[in-house]
């Protein structure tokens, strides 16, 4: 390479490593140290594992952990099976444009704003909302109806807001599946089941992988749909997060929170994919 | 001027190219000459350099040594868009977000024309090939042979010095390929202009070119005109390469002045014509050249007479051939299927007689 | 399994229903002579687009400062991100499909990463960051970088930090698609490198810049996560919105909500003709 093309190189890749280096690697070195600093006096800070001791002391905090990554694996678990039957329907019985609309209506909600979702979620499940509403209305009870700020309510919209991913990435797998080893299974004497089981959720694999851990990023992260959807009862770490951080303004330990968050997301991606023996970067394509 | 009286008249001189990656010598001191007007080909194996060799001389590829000239002008160090060279490329490359015409004006445009003037000449250029009106219509919409005829129109409109064609016919169908070959002739012929062409079609190369350049593993096996190349193979890569034929190994049992007597690891022992005076030998005859009779002293004239039984008859048209197993050669003999005569309805099994001229026979020190 | 069941195409039925329930419902009680945005219907009404508040005591979008600050906040950081995640996203697709050199497969490994963290996280580590080197600075020439401080520019930094990778994505796998021969083709009908950039290359890419323009948009105009801890005294729409969603709002907000999905389909719309028309 000569001194020119050297320097067009260079170029080309200063805005990659302006971008990498100022917004993700250096903020990160910053909140990992940021975390191991804990406050000994008034705006005096000296280095140590208390805001980690702190984590693990006081119950509230690593319960809404706990509770936030378990509910996150069910979102995963219930989003899977539900968007199973509607992948595969879009990828193997829907046809033409029928197939194309399906699609692009279930693409549709998804660009909507998480807020406009999530604001209907409130109209429809709230004590004063439409299905209380018509709850009364019917007859079928006599009282409003509070169905808002329970974990339900919060299942429910982090399902809703999953869907799309799990739909997506399963439909393409299956997809490429062909037909006729489909028919080879049945022709052999497999039963539906048998079908399923052997032949097309284990070439869907990579289209389970690819969606679920999509789907549990985005819930573990999720900040809006758990607060507005739970209320008080929402209880969701990245809300600790931001209190520690916009409330209390304690940034050590929303750091050490934040880095916390990123090594239960990191460690479940991780895991899902040693499991499947799948790399993060097909992974990330096929989504 | 003092040019050297020799490249007066040439349009393109290559002197001892040789272009390396890493130890592997792709092109391999190669010198060769085309002559203004010109219809000249490298043919040979995929592999064997010949795309090289022809990115060399477009700009792409710079060549490790030596020297390549453009009407006497090095071309050492000018960049690809500054050569008087234009290239038809293997996929054609026609710029799909461009019209027709669009395309035929691009090298026109950039080289300063002005817009108007430039889609004047690129209409009249499309008329020349045949493409008269198509100059709205989108590259995507033509069919295989009018793709062809746009690639070229877009390369002549620019009145090059010479024109490189990079297989361009590869990705048609042979019907469409055999008219092709005919047509890009008479467009050459039309134009007078150099072509310089690459294949691995020995047919394409031999239907078209003037001379051509058989190419194997870096270096040019021979130089010549089609007949020649047919006729009077230099090396036994061009007698197996060019056109059909029998190629059998032996050994020379004597040779004088030429005239070499081979001896068949399977037996049979020919007379041939060629070089090697001793060792291993490889004999090629072409099957043309095997005369068949079914009466013995028909053939009693020529030095190579056998006896062998029908084993296949491979009905290809004019094409057509006979496989005759034939006692002392380990492999069965190859033969024209004669389309009139006695013979002309010869069946699997019938016997025959066979023979050729020493004269027809080329012998090579394996 | 090629014939579905009845129980299979109910199911299907109700899942579209279950999608576009909560859509609807908030595109219908936009229209609502109420001033809350919940049953009884009683009524239709334009007053919570254009209405100056004489009706419900409160105003309508289109005639509320508020409301109007908070979409022009949402433009002034959604702009700005899509023309620089299509111009750095170029270049780094360049980088990704075109440069040979040492420590590429890492470089696009990282590339990748921002998909991978949490959009809290990523607002947080920013945050601190960009306040440590403000404090820095700070003490180092005596004077307050503003753009340092939570507000508009670090919201637009902070969203650029993923949205790069999506912009990055979709215009490398264009690249990936494109003919080399075409390059060579022009350069050698005597075309100059940028002429060819320009004549040949860029007019390829095109779709791919439109189209990851368009999605960094919609991204920028939706995205919560990262912008909560990054905004200062100039919300965009979503945060806005999250304000009044906590406090119980009035019908304006499905005024809002609906304006946005027209938005939205829009924009969709214009993508899906976009990349029909190069097919």
């Amino acid at each position: 390479m000569n001194p020119a093309q050297r320097l067009t190189l260079f170029l080309l890749m200063a805005p990659a490593i302006l971008w990498l280096g100022l917004l993700i690697v250096l903020p990160h070195v910053e909140i990992l140290v940021l975390s191991f600093s804990q406050r000994v006096a008034p705006r005096v800070y000296e280095f140590g594992l208390g805001n980690y001791l702190e984590f693990f002391t006081e119950p509230l905090y690593w319960r809404t952990f706990a509770r936030t990554a378990i509910m996150s694996i069910m979102v995963t678990a219930i989003t899977l099976v539900l968007a199973f039957p509607i992948a595969m329907y879009i990828a193997r019985v829907a046809q033409g444009r029928l197939k194309a609309m399906l699609l692009l209506l279930c693409l549709l909600p998804f660009w909507v704003s998480e807020l406009v979702r999530t604001l209907g979620w409130m109209m429809l499940l709230r004590e004063t909302g439409i299905i209380s509403y018509l709850l009364r209305l019917t007859g079928l009870a006599s009282q409003p109806v509070e169905l808002l700020y329970n974990d339900g309510a919060v299942i429910l919209g982090l399902v809703y807001g999953g869907l799309l991913f799990m739909i997506v990435p399963l439909a393409n797998a299956l997809e490429s599946l062909e037909p006729s080893v489909v028919e080879a299974g049945f022709d052999l004497g497999g039963s539906r089941f048998t079908v399923l089981r052997r032949i097309v959720i284990p070439h869907a694999m990579p289209g389970i992988v690819a969606g679920s851990i999509i789907v549990f990023m985005l819930t573990v992260g999720n900040f809006a749909t758990p607060v507005l959807l739970g209320g008080k009862n929402g209880l969701w770490f990245t809300e600790q997060i931001y209190a520690q951080f916009i409330t209390r303004f304690n940034w050590p330990q929303g750091a050490a929170f934040g880095i916390l968050l990123l090594l239960l997301s990191s460690a479940i991606v991780a895991a899902g994919l040693r499991l499947t023996g799948q790399s993060l970067g097909t992974t990330l394509r096929q989504a | 001027m003092f040019a050297p009286s020799m490249s007066q008249s040439t349009d393109l001189d290559l002197v001892n190219v040789t272009k390396k990656f890493g130890a592997h010598a792709a092109v391999n001191d190669v010198t060769f000459s085309v002559a203004r007007g010109e219809f000249f080909s490298i043919l040979g194996p995929s592999g064997c350099g010949k795309t090289t060799l022809m990115r060399m001389i477009a700009g792409f590829e710079h060549p490790t040594s030596g020297d390549i000239r453009i009407r006497d002008k090095s071309m050492i160090g000018v960049p690809a868009n500054r050569r008087p060279v234009n290239m038809v490329f293997q996929s054609l490359a026609l710029f799909p977000m461009m019209s027709v015409g669009e395309n035929v004006a691009y090298g026109l445009t950039c080289r300063g024309v002005s817009r108007a003037e430039a889609d004047e000449r690129a209409t009249r250029m499309l008329e020349r090939v045949g493409l008269k009106g198509f100059g709205e219509r989108r590259v995507t919409a033509l069919s295989g042979g009018q793709r062809q005829r746009v690639a070229i129109a877009r390369c002549l409109v620019l009145e090059p010095t010479l024109v490189l064609l990079d297989e361009p016919l590869g990705a048609l169908d042979l019907k469409l390929r055999e008219h092709m070959k005919i047509e890009l002739k008479q467009l050459q012929g039309q134009f007078n202009t150099t072509f310089a062409y690459i294949t691995h079609d020995q047919s394409e190369a031999l239907v078209m070119s003037d001379r051509i350049a058989v190419m194997n593993q870096g270096r040019f096996e021979q130089v010549g005109s089609p007949r020649e190349l047919y006729h009077n193979p230099a090396t036994p890569f061009v007698a197996s390469f060019v056109g059909e034929t029998n190629r059998w190994q032996g050994e020379v049992a004597s040779a004088s002045n030429g005239a070499v007597n081979v001896r068949l690891s399977s037996g049979g022992t020919l007379h041939g014509h060629g070089n090697a005076s001793q060792g291993a030998t490889l004999s090629f005859v072409r099957p043309e050249a095997v005369a068949l009779a079914q009466d013995a002293s028909v053939l009693s004239s020529l030095p190579n007479r056998y006896e062998g039984r029908v084993s296949a008859v491979l009905f290809d048209g004019a094409a057509s051939s006979l496989l005759i197993k034939t006692p002392g050669f380990d492999q069965p003999v190859r033969a024209v299927l004669p389309q009139a005569g006695p013979l002309a309805g010869i069946e699997v099994g019938a016997a025959v007689h066979l023979g050729w001229t020493a004269e027809a026979m080329k012998v090579f020190a394996a | 399994m090629n014939r579905p069941s009845i129980l299979w195409k109910l199911y299907i039925a109700a899942f579209y229903v279950f999608l576009f329930a909560p859509l609807l419902v908030v595109a219908i009680f936009a229209f609502n002579a109420s001033p809350f945005p919940s049953p009884p219907w009683k009524g239709f009404t334009l007053e919570w687009f254009i209405g100056n508040g004489s009706v419900f005591g409160k105003p309508g979008v289109l005639m509320d400062p508020i409301w109007l600050t908070t979409i022009g906040n949402s433009f002034k950081i959604a702009l700005p991100v899509a023309l620089l995640a299509v111009i750095i996203g170029t270049v780094n697709a360049w980088v990704l499909e075109r440069a040979e050199f040492r420590g590429k497969t890492l470089l696009a490994m990282m590339m990748l990463w921002p998909l991978v963290i949490p959009g809290v996280v990523l607002g947080i580590s920013i945050l601190a960051f960009f306040s440590r080197t403000a404090n820095g600075l700070e003490d180092v020439l005596n004077t307050d970088i503003d753009s340092l401080r939570p507000g508009l520019p670090l919201v637009i930094l902070g969203q650029l930090s993923f949205i790069l990778t999506i912009a990055t994505l979709i215009i490398a796998a264009r690249l990936r698609k494109f003919d080399r021969s075409l390059e060579e083709a022009a350069l050698d009908l005597g075309a100059s490198r940028t002429r060819v950039l320009r004549t040949v290359t860029l007019p390829f890419l095109q779709p791919a810049l439109i189209g990851a323009g368009l999605v960094a948009l919609l991204m920028s105009f939706e995205n919560f996560n990262t912008t909560l801890m990054l905004v200062g005294s100039d919300p965009p729409l979503p945060i806005t919105m999250y304000g009044q969603m906590r406090e119980g709002a009035t019908p304006a907000i499905n005024a809002v909500s609906l304006m946005l999905m027209l938005g939205v389909g829009g924009i969709a719309s214009i993508f899906a003709l976009t990349s029909k028309a190069q097919q």
